[in-house]
């Protein structure tokens, strides 16, 4: 159990700061601190060279440009050597057309892997799963999505949290299940009875006193 | 490093910036800005500069070394 732990490492939580970091990665040394600021969405991927990550690669690519449009900067992240990288990079790029925009992190030491709890033992002791880390300018984490080897990660869903947690923030709201951006928003549920009794008379589309809507 | 070749020469990104120190102290979004370069790639490339002597930090500000300025004329 407790080998298990050490080659697990640190398990981060929604709400925690991010673990800082200095990485070697295909864009220079790069410290978390970098991209105060700005959204980071930091994931991993299993290995280079290998189907699904070249993939999903091209697909955080094709989402590139509209996260730089919501000020977020993407970084990835597996355990391979920085030319393992710029070779897998270049490969890419020569035999798709598709140039990837965004740093890698070389993770040969795992030191940021274990710290984001990236290595999970039942599928690989050597690979990261496929992570998905969302952290606000605050360098707080937001969300965590953890994908297993065999599974791709899907831009859509990626992009609408992005778009959920960033209406969130601007309008102190909620969204519902399958929420897009234009759709009714949750309205805060009130936290004492004189409020849950005052609900009802202001003007939102209520089921009951703690589920109302709003368009924003 | 991304900014200085292993030469003490600047690649295109570090000499972006300090072609965008020529004009004087500036801060990291201030060259973003200037030089279209996203703001951690700023940040990561004065680090370099500075330690390869060619930019000087003062406060949350940088310019351009004596070294940096020679090697941009």
């Amino acid at each position: 159990m407790e080998e298990i732990k050490e080659q697990a490492g640190h398990m981060p939580r929604i709400g925690e700061p991010a673990p800082a970091f200095e990485a070697v990665t295909t864009h220079g040394m790069l410290k978390l601190e970098d991209f105060k600021g700005s959204w980071l969405i930091l994931f991993s991927h299993p290995a280079d060279f290998t189907p699904v990550c070249t993939t999903e690669f091209i697909a955080f690519s094709e989402i590139h440009p509209e996260l730089q449009k919501r000020g977020v900067e993407l970084l990835g992240l597996s355990v391979d050597s920085v030319s393992s990288h710029i070779a897998w990079v270049r490969n890419v790029e020569e035999k798709t057309g598709v140039k990837i925009p965004f740093p890698i992190i070389a993770d040969l030491s795992k030191e940021v892997s274990l710290a984001y709890g990236m290595i999970h033992p039942g599928q690989s002791k050597t690979e990261t799963v496929r992570c998905v880390f969302i952290i606000d300018p605050n360098q707080k984490i937001r969300t965590i999505l953890y994908y297993p080897l065999t599974t791709g990660r899907n831009m859509d869903e990626i992009l609408r949290i992005i778009d959920a947690l960033q209406t969130t923030d601007k309008h102190g709201v909620a969204t519902p299940a399958n929420w897009r951006p234009g759709d009714k928003v949750v309205v805060p549920p009130p936290n004492t009875q004189e409020m849950a009794e005052e609900r009802l008379k202001q003007g939102y589309e209520c089921t009951d006193w703690y589920l109302c809507k709003k368009k924003l | 490093m991304a900014c200085v070749s292993p030469d003490g020469k600047p690649t295109e990104s570090g000499s972006k910036m300090l072609r965008a120190l020529q004009a004087g102290l500036k801060s990291p979004e201030e060259i973003a800005r200037d030089t279209g370069l996203p703001l951690f790639r700023v940040r990561s490339g004065l680090r370099e500069l500075v330690q390869a002597g060619l930019a000087a930090q003062k406060e949350d500000s940088y310019k351009l070394s004596e070294e940096g300025a020679k090697l941009i004329k």
